[in-house]
């Protein structure tokens, strides 16, 4: 469905069978399709997860986790079942991967979902679909049933006299649900909440039991490594970081798309070369580079490696690698008004300065942006976005709190533009909303 | 309540994947509102008592999801993203553009009950912006002549 786009300094690995029909099982097999699980039923859990180790394979859906490092959490004896958990609920705004990789190479998540169940000892895996992807699901339920047709799942599979079942399992719209403690709780029927950690997942998980929860890229990116080695996929990608990733560009570029391209490649270049330069033959502004909670990165901080801990030590995140482009007639307020206004529809109202911060800087965002702030409340929008770090359950409130205190930080000088320009000076004609100054405000 | 032999054969292999009945809650809830149009009372009552919940359960897990729905909408019901890679691309002009042309607004259904209109979050097309989605078709890279030639083609649909 969605147009797929190329460019030669692209390394296809998780997107190698993009646009070749392996939704189909027979080509699927054709191109290398399920060699990784019979060689993983063949090795030790340990030599498996070892091997994910060796790759520094990190989780694809934000928080770049080590996945090697996640399984071997899971505790070996357990008197309850173990879960492998596929997080399909993708909704981080920018990130539009894992649909690709859905639709495009089903039968490598199924894959990879199997090889993460045998090296923790589950023999169930769930794939969490997010519900506008509907007709993902049913690729990947025909996918689930085909495998079984052909016993790569079920009981004895591959002849082993193992049995591993997979099944999909659907959404009903929402972002919160992305987070691993509340995509379990949706997934046992209930409302996406998130858990209190610890425990964590991998001891008490789903249904109680030890459960490892990783991103649909990060689990189609197992069989490769168990098939070319850990050190070759951990050689693409910078120390620490290895592999590839599916990255997102979109925004004010000429040539908006999903690439895949080494961890560690340069955003420059990455918006430059790769997305054809900035659109409407405009500069660049600044850049969104991991999908809407990552901090901001102005232009002149964006030749920069984009690997996780670089992006940590420049003090944003590497995320989901959905990244935002932005041209330099974006009006930064009405952009930090949009990205909260997000994160206050999403915000599931468990913690309250979640709830509450999301809320109060929706409110003092939209007046500002409507031309009726005041100057001591660009203070008032950092202080409370401040307040919202670290006092969460899940990592919403961070989320929507990081790129608020970036914005104003760096582009302060847009928000007193706004109390000389009122309305917006960018923009006047965007402004859809006028909110009245609050009582008391002065 | 029955549900269509389909739907009600998927509802029995669902329940067979999870050791608890109540983790079908969220997919059938969408499924069923697929089927029915919206969850009317009768659909949750039936719901539940599949589940063995209490119907206050189930509308309390209702009211988290968005995509679920207490009431009617249009035969096509159109979802336009203006989330920050839609906005930046003009997603709000189309979104704009949608209610003039169908003179309603966000969450409301013309008068002839076809068309459903809804400003929503991320929808994942963010590489193909400006994107909306009607029912669960996507429709990407969009502008104003394209989204007239789409609610056309809907139309006549509705007509066939």
């Amino acid at each position: 469905m969605a147009d797929l786009v190329s460019h030669p300094a692209e390394v296809k690995v998780v997107s190698k069978r993009f646009g070749k029909g392996a939704a189909n099982i027979d080509r699927y097999l054709e191109l290398d399709g399920y060699k990784a699980v019979q060689k993983a039923l063949g090795m030790d859990p340990d030599a498996i997860i070892n091997e994910v180790k060796t790759s520094a394979l990190r989780g694809r859906g934000g928080a770049g986790f080590a996945t090697g490092m996640k399984w071997s959490f899971v505790p070996k004896q357990s008197a309850k079942p173990k879960y492998v958990l596929c997080n399909g609920d993708e909704s981080e705004p920018g990130t539009c991967k894992d649909r690709l990789i859905l639709e495009h190479d089903p039968h490598s998540v199924i894959e990879g979902v199997m090889i993460a169940g045998l090296a923790i000892g589950a023999r169930i895996g769930y794939i969490y679909i997010r519900g506008e992807y509907r007709y993902l699901s049913v690729i990947m339920e025909k996918a689930i049933a085909d495998a079984y047709a052909r016993g790569f799942l079920g009981k004895n599979i591959f002849g082993s006299g193992r049995d591993f079942d997979v099944y999909w399992h659907g959404g009903a719209g929402a972002y919160e649900v992305g987070e691993e403690s509340a995509l379990m709780e949706s997934l046992e029927g209930k409302r996406g909440i998130p858990r209190i950690k610890p425990p964590f997942p991998a001891v008490v998980g789903l249904f109680g039991g030890p459960t490892v929860i990783n991103n649909v890229e990060t689990l189609a990116s197992v069989p490769p490594i168990i098939l070319q080695g850990g050190e070759w996929f951990a050689s693409l990608g910078t120390p620490k970081n290895g592999g590839t990733r599916l990255y997102c560009l979109n925004g004010h570029i000429n040539n908006p798309g999903v690439y895949e391209l080494p961890v560690g490649f340069n955003l420059l270049r990455m918006i430059n070369e790769v997305g054809g330069g900035i659109w409407k033959g405009r500069k660049l502004k600044a850049v969104t580079p991991g999908g809407s909670s990552c901090p901001i990165l102005k232009a002149e901080e964006c030749d920069i490696a984009m690997d996780f801990d670089t992006l940590m030590k420049a003090g944003s995140m590497l995320g989901s690698g959905g990244v935002v482009i932005l041209d330099d007639q974006t009006c930064m307020v009405k952009y930090a008004l949009r990205t909260i206004k997000f994160y206050q529809h999403e915000s599931c109202g468990w913690c309250i300065p979640c709830r509450e911060g999301t809320d109060w800087l929706k409110k003092s965002l939209t007046r500002f942006h409507a031309g009726a702030g005041l100057k001591k409340d660009i203070d008032n929008i950092q202080y409370l976005a401040e307040n919202m770090l670290g006092r969460t359950f899940c990592a919403l409130g961070d989320a929507a709190a990081m790129p608020t205190i970036s914005i104003v930080k760096k582009f302060r000088n847009e928000f007193e533009d706004h109390l000389e320009g009122r309305p917006c000076p960018y923009d006047p004609e965007a402004v859809t909303q006028q909110l009245p100054v609050l009582a008391g405000a002065h | 309540m029955r549900f269509s032999d389909q739907l009600e054969t998927r509802i029995a292999t669902m329940l067979t994947h999870y050791p608890v009945k109540r983790s079908i809650l969220v997919p059938t809830l969408l499924f069923v509102q697929d089927e029915v149009g919206y969850l009317s009372d009768e659909a949750i009552a039936e719901v539940a008592k599949r589940v063995e919940l209490t119907e206050l359960e189930v509308r309390n897990v209702i009211s988290y999801y968005s995509m679920l729905s207490l009431k009617p909408k249009g035969k096509f019901n159109i979802q336009v993203c203006t989330n920050i890679c839609c906005m930046i691309r003009g997603g709000e002009s189309i979104f704009d553009h949608c209610k003039k042309k169908l003179g309603i607004g966000h969450k409301m259904t013309t008068p002839d009950g076809l068309f459903s209109l809804e400003e929503v979050e991320c929808i994942g097309a963010c590489s193909w912006a400006p994107a909306m989605q009607v029912n669960y078709d996507f429709h990407e890279n969009l502008t104003a002549e394209k989204v007239d030639a789409i609610l056309d083609d809907y139309k006549r649909k509705a007509q066939q």
